[in-house]
């Protein structure tokens, strides 16, 4: 049989129904990714850009002429008219670098506006690719791009948008070993990653270059946005949490749901916020944690401690340096792997997820009960800790919850299939 | 009886019968002020539907929540010490790691 695969048929349609116009500008895409693809550097190495970063107390103010061209006047005249931004501040903006970790529900919409407002260099960076689960909020992506590198994906979304900017893709992701230079050669950092090992990893690296980072997060209807690492007061993510909460009280989108725009929103004031930081208008939301319920739409705004004196990244004595980042465990700091089985020979996996789970792969030796919890999709790893208290209550007192469950042990041994 | 407005917010809410707010009477007998501390045990006592490892660990909150007394970390008021009066609102965060 010649018949087009069920991915290929509904493209197909697609391309006849468009109109000529619509083809030009699908090919005016397509040439700005070429573009992108042949000129950009693809992947880590190291010092390729080098230089040195614009800093914010770098730029010099107070010159009567200005460094702006005439289309760059009218590109951004909407925003130099405002009297508390203007030239100034214009030039400020085409000076910094923004560095975006993560290109999802948060660092979309948030690169989307830098890149619109005309930050001269934007660097984004996610190790995945895009997934058809991700359109609903991760705006940047296109269905053509579904299983591409997303900060690739993110990074021609921009310069389509803006191509007087440069915008460089990370594909490689954020680790500990790139983690200081990739920040050090940026002004300001935007968190918009979706795990507590990058989380902490981020900010250890902005406390130790004294980079603002500004960090957002969103689940289910709720979101949270703070300034971390500004100015000689301001806290990092390590002051307010010094104690890594327990995985299985981290819910995930891919756990827990989240609704496209409650992400959106914070993506945006995260792009607000970095570009008041370079561009030194107003006041930055440091030592303030913004709330945002979407299901009642209200802010809540809450006063948050300053700088802890002994804090491990960013106190008077901190352990956490330049030297020893890079080999910081961070998985296990946050206790994010499925490490716990290591080192015990007598141990009894009982896997409780269906049957039809457990025949698609399972760990050698595990035995499957499955087991439905009344309401499963609350929060991640219900069902196995649902399974212990039973297990417990009927005297089986030394069985355990495996945090992050055959997830977590896909990460560590890449012969097991994720799905 | 000490009246005081709580708030469970970042998935806090499902511990607490999915429910974010709450308006409480505390029992308590002066002349000592009620303290944060004790409120974590009598809310883990009588509010708390379910998991209470997944909002104490030994006498204070677990790691991952921030709580916040009349909208100011209570890092600021003395943490487990902070004193309450009638009227105050008190808001337990669970930190989020979604985007
Ligand atoms: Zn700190």
């Amino acid at each position: 049989m010649n018949r087009a695969s069920p991915a290929q048929q509904p493209a197909r349609r697609y391309i006849m129904s468009l109109s000529e116009a619509e083809l030009r500008a699908r090919v005016a895409a397509l040439e700005a990714e070429n573009r992108l693809l042949k000129t950009r550097v693809i992947g880590y190495q190291k010092g390729d850009t080098g230089g040195k970063r614009p800093r914010t107390d770098d730029i010099v103010s107070g010159c009567s002429e200005h460094s702006l061209s005439n289309h760059q006047i009218k590109r951004y005249s909407r925003q130099l008219l405002l009297p508390s931004f203007g030239v100034q501040a214009q030039e400020r903006l085409s000076k910094a670098s923004v560095l975006v970790v993560g290109a999802g529900g948060l660092g979309c919409p948030s690169s989307l506006y830098l890149a619109a407002a005309g930050v001269g260099h934007l660097t984004i960076v996610d190790h995945d690719s895009v997934e058809v689960s991700n359109l609903h909020r991760q705006i940047s992506h296109t269905e053509a791009a579904t299983g591409e590198s997303k900060a690739l994906s993110a990074a021609v979304a921009c310069m389509a948008i803006n191509s007087s900017i440069q915008v460089d893709a990370w594909p490689t992701g954020f680790k500990p070993h790139n983690a200081l230079e990739l920040v050090q050669r940026h002004s300001v950092v935007i968190d918009a990653s979706d795990n507590s090992p990058t989380r902490y990893l981020l900010s250890d690296a902005c406390a130790i270059s004294k980079t603002p980072l500004v960090s957002g997060a969103a689940i289910g209807f709720d979101a949270q946005l703070t300034v971390y690492c500004h100015g000689s007061q301001g806290p990092c993510y390590r002051c307010i949490f010094p104690e890594a909460p327990m995985p299985r009280a981290c819910a995930s989108c891919s756990d827990a749901g989240v609704l496209g725009p409650v992400p959106g929103v914070i993506g945006v004031l995260q792009a607000l916020e970095a570009i008041k930081i370079v561009t030194q208008v107003g006041t930055p939301l440091s030592q303030t944690l913004l709330l945002f319920d979407g299901m009642a739409s209200s802010f809540r705004s809450v006063k948050i401690r300053p700088k802890r004196p002994t804090c491990a990244a960013c106190g008077q004595q901190p352990t956490i340096t330049a030297d020893s980042l890079p080999a910081y465990d961070y998985t296990a700091f946050t206790g994010s792997t499925g490490q716990q089985l290591n080192g015990h020979d007598q141990v009894r996996v009982v896997d409780v997820r269906p049957v039809e789970q457990f025949r698609m792969a399972h760990l050698p030796g595990s035995v499957n009960v499955p087991f439905l919890a009344d309401d499963s999709s609350s929060f991640p790893g219900f069902v196995k800790q649902r399974a212990v208290a039973l297990l417990h209550e009927a005297g089986v007192t030394e069985a355990v919850d495996i945090h992050g469950g055959l997830q977590a042990w896909a990460a560590l041994d890449t012969s097991f299939p994720s799905y | 009886m000490v009246k005081l407005n709580l708030h469970f917010s970042g998935g806090l809410e499902l511990l607490f019968g999915n429910q974010k707010e709450y308006s409480v009477d505390v029992p308590h007998e002066p002349p000592s002020e009620l303290k944060v501390g004790q409120l974590l045990v009598w809310t883990r006592d009588h509010l708390l539907t379910e998991r209470p490892e997944l909002f104490m660990k030994d006498k204070t909150v677990r790691p991952g929540i921030l709580v916040l007394v009349n909208d100011v970390d209570w890092e600021l008021s003395g943490t487990l010490d902070s004193e309450l009066v009638d009227g105050d609102n008190v808001v337990f965060i669970s930190t989020l790691h979604g985007g």
